[in-house]
């Protein structure tokens, strides 16, 4: 077996945390027992993961600069200038939060500022590439599940757009509209309980040391 | 304990009973071959194609937080991302793993760093193939788009927790005329992901990716008892859809 040492506290740590989500909560502290103290290993490795994550996210964070500061110090195709417009706008940031504090309004507005103009940009950018593939969808995909996938996006978008409410005026109409406005649901739910399923098993598969995502 | 608890419990115990059983009894056996899903044979395709042409293959492992409900999708990633190293080795150009999370992309360097050490070609192994894009949504695909254009990749494997907007990751990869294989436990991404990849997969054939990549019996375990659990669930959902239709008419209340 690799890595022993981390497998078993990998184990130990996933079935603790586990076997906290089976135990009642609240725990009496006038009368602590075994939920208690589940409780409190269970909120205690918790926060280390959270911590843990946190220092994770700076790492990270790190690394990335790094990355683009090797790509604009590299020569030939694998250099790359716009890096060097990340980590000028990586350093003001950074200096701006330190010199006022992330809490500064001025802050955050300026950050928000740029961050929101951005975002709403690659959000309109990708309301037309999702319209642009839902036209090419047909050409590169055949079959029934492609078709059927057009019309459901074509009708839930009409129904969507104000008909729903429109047709549930018309008595005769007001029940095939509800039947058909439960149907995405009852997709979703289908789909989230394979999910579920195979969330299940992965996590049983890593409790059970047989799956490693981790060399220890 | 509630009845969602116990309902969790009972299936995490016909789960772990079910993949010891069916582990042991198989540990001996020959792999089974799997259902065939076109997907994975184009993508086992793109595999080779890029280790023969000396380009670079592309994980991205989306922004799944490892502490959250979400985290199992990332796992999933993280078991790709492993094959994929190993099967690329032959080639000239490593894989990269781009991510949202700190966690994960420190989590993606230990698994190249350990799968390229287990394999012995551990000079293979450079940290910067497994960086973190962007800590949010946004800024993740800004971040990711860059290395799908000018990393010479030549297939994209997105296997993780997406929003609608890993659309953009696909349009760009087929701008490249690249292959892109795209699987998110996000229900608005699986919309646009079908619309948008080359290769979708839906719903729990997500977490089939590792059985098809891998080939080992635990993953294939696995997946026989996904399969044996979604039964059990039809056969609950089925039994009580047909217990509340007949109580009313026996006079009793819904169960």
């Amino acid at each position: 077996m690799r890595a022993p040492f981390s497998t078993a506290l990998a184990i130990a740590f996933g079935l603790v945390v586990l076997l906290g989500y089976f135990i009642p909560a609240p725990c009496d502290p006038a009368n602590p027992g075994l939920s208690c103290t589940f409780l409190g290993i269970r909120v205690v490795l918790l926060d280390w993961g959270a911590t843990l994550a946190g220092v994770a996210m700076l790492v990270g964070i790190v690394n990335l600069a790094l990355v683009h500061w090797r790509k604009v110090r590299a020569s030939g195709k694998e250099r790359d200038l716009l890096s060097a417009v990340f980590l000028l706008a990586f350093l003001i940031t950074l200096a701006a939060g330190l010199w006022f504090t992330p809490a500064d309004v001025r802050f955050q507005r300026a950050v928000l500022g740029i961050q929101t103009p951005v975002e709403i940009s690659l959000m309109a950018l990708l309301v037309v590439t999702l319209a642009y593939a839902s036209l090419r969808l047909l050409q590169r995909r055949s079959g029934l599940m492609a078709v059927s996938f057009v019309i459901s996006a074509l009708v839930f978008l009409l129904l969507m757009s104000g008909l729903s409410g429109l047709f549930q005026q018309v008595p005769l109409l007001r029940e095939p509209v509800n039947v058909i406005n439960r149907l995405p649901l009852a997709g979703a739910r289908g789909i989230l309980l394979g999910i579920a399923l195979g969330s299940l098993t992965a996590g049983l598969r890593i409790l059970l040391g047989a799956d490693r995502p981790y060399s220890g | 304990m509630n009845i969602n608890a116990v309902i969790g419990l009972v299936f995490l115990v016909l789960g772990v009973g079910l993949m010891l059983i069916f582990f042991f009894v198989r540990r001996n056996q020959p792999v089974r071959a799997l259902r065939s899903i076109s997907a994975f044979q184009h993508l086992r395709r793109a595999l080779g194609l890029a280790v023969e042409d000396g380009k670079r293959l592309h994980v991205s492992l989306g922004q799944a937080n490892i502490l959250n409900s979400n985290g199992a999708s990332a796992l999933v990633g993280l078991s790709t991302l492993e094959r994929v190293a190993q099967l690329s080795s032959l080639g000239d150009r490593p894989p990269v793993a781009t991510s949202g999370d700190g966690t994960l992309a420190i989590l993606s360097q230990d698994t190249l760093r350990s799968t390229y050490r287990r394999i012995g070609a551990f000079e293979m192994y450079n940290p910067d193939r497994g960086r973190l894009a962007g800590p949010t949504p946004f800024a993740y695909i800004a971040g990711t788009l860059p290395v799908i254009s000018r990393e010479q990749v030549s297939a994209n494997l997105l296997i993780g927790n997406f929003g609608p907007e890993g659309a953009l990751l696909c349009e760009r990869a087929e701008q490249q005329s690249a292959f892109t294989l795209a699987a998110s436990d996000a229900l608005p991404a699986q919309a646009a992901l079908y619309a948008s990849a080359q290769e979708p997969l839906i719903g729990e054939e997500l977490f089939a990716v590792p059985a098809y990549l891998q080939g080992t019996p635990v993953y294939q375990v696995s997946l026989h008892v996904q399969d044996i659990l979604r039964w059990v669930v039809v056969g609950v959902l089925v039994i009580g859809a047909i217990f509340q239709f007949i109580m009313p008419l026996l006079g009793g209340g819904a169960p």
